[in-house]
């Protein structure tokens, strides 16, 4: 059954803070196998002029995608996770994400479409610090297959 | 010490925006993947989804075996640019559309992600857009693949 079209517009409760932790920042790193200091070391980091570690361009996607937990998990919506899969992704940096920030991300429906029984939902995460800035935008395009023919 | 708003620090990028032209390629790399790998990914993202680890499940739901993570291809593939200016800072925004997985097969070479990029476009500001191509097997797995990145 297609999505309620009245969801598109809303916006969800803020999030409880994320505390970016340098360990969890090299443990992504590893992950990922890439080696750039940047992310290891404060002083490699502090040459590149940030005030400290600063985290892969993709590692804050963990914080976005479970605050977006929020959005597939409501019942009202009633997306049926089972048969989601992501179709796109993308950020907007105001700046990166570093260790120590503490951040809340903020989940808005902004598209619904209904194509070919496919349901395509639209969620953007604005990502603040504790001061209240703009860290960076995440957009998750999810796409839920439609249910095969009984 | 003070917290200076990123964008008012100095450019950093080891590329200087006059030295590039639209067409200009970035060093091309390959991400080899296994399984190690996805199990590996999966705890550092906090993304279980067996399709990336159980080869019984993910057959169950159609996949023709065990697929890499999504987020695991979009972040080797910004790796080409964040490689090339030396500052994962320097990365403005960065797109992906995730057209065909990555099929890891459970044997002694998993798979290989093969990347490319070039400049695209010419930005304000220092900007310039990178256009991605990410293969596996031959095929593309990102479409869309586009970074807005700040040199020097």
């Amino acid at each position: 059954m297609a999505l309620d079209q009245s969801f598109v517009g809303r916006t969800y409760p803020p999030t409880a803070p994320y505390e970016v932790g340098r360990e969890k920042i090299r443990e992504f790193a590893e992950a990922v196998g890439d080696a750039n200091p940047v992310y290891v070391d404060t002083e490699a980091a502090k040459a590149l002029g940030h005030p400290d570690v600063i985290a892969p361009p993709t590692f804050v996607f963990s914080i976005t995608f479970k605050a977006a937990g929020q959005v597939i998990q409501d019942p009202q919506l009633g997306l049926d996770y089972s048969r989601v899969v992501h179709g796109d992704q993308k950020f907007a940096y105001a700046r990166p994400v570093r260790a120590g920030d503490r951040l809340t991300v903020t989940s808005t429906i902004e598209a619904i479409k209904s194509m070919a029984g496919n349901d395509i939902l639209d969620i953007r995460g604005e990502v603040h610090d504790e001061a209240g800035e703009r860290v960076v935008t995440a957009w998750t395009k999810l796409v839920a297959r439609a249910a095969e023919e009984a | 010490m003070t917290h200076p708003t990123d964008q008012t620090l100095p450019p950093t990028a080891k590329i200087a925006y006059s030295d590039v032209e639209v067409g200009t390629e970035l060093p091309s790399r390959s991400f080899p993947v296994d399984r190690a790998t996805l199990v590996r990914y999966a705890g550092a993202s906090g993304d279980f989804n067996p399709i990336h680890w159980n080869e019984r499940f993910a057959k169950e739901v159609g996949l023709p075996d065990v697929i890499a993570h999504g987020m695991f291809t979009m972040a080797e593939a910004i790796r080409v640019v964040t490689d090339w200016t030396g500052d994962p800072g320097a990365v403005v925004e960065y797109g992906v559309r995730f057209t065909r997985p990555v099929v890891v097969p459970n044997d002694d070479q998993g798979a290989v992600i093969e990347v490319s990029g070039k400049v695209a476009a010419k930005l304000d500001d220092n900007t310039v857009r990178v256009d991605l191509t990410a293969t596996s097997g031959g095929q593309k797995v990102l479409g869309m693949s586009r970074a807005v990145v700040r040199l020097g």
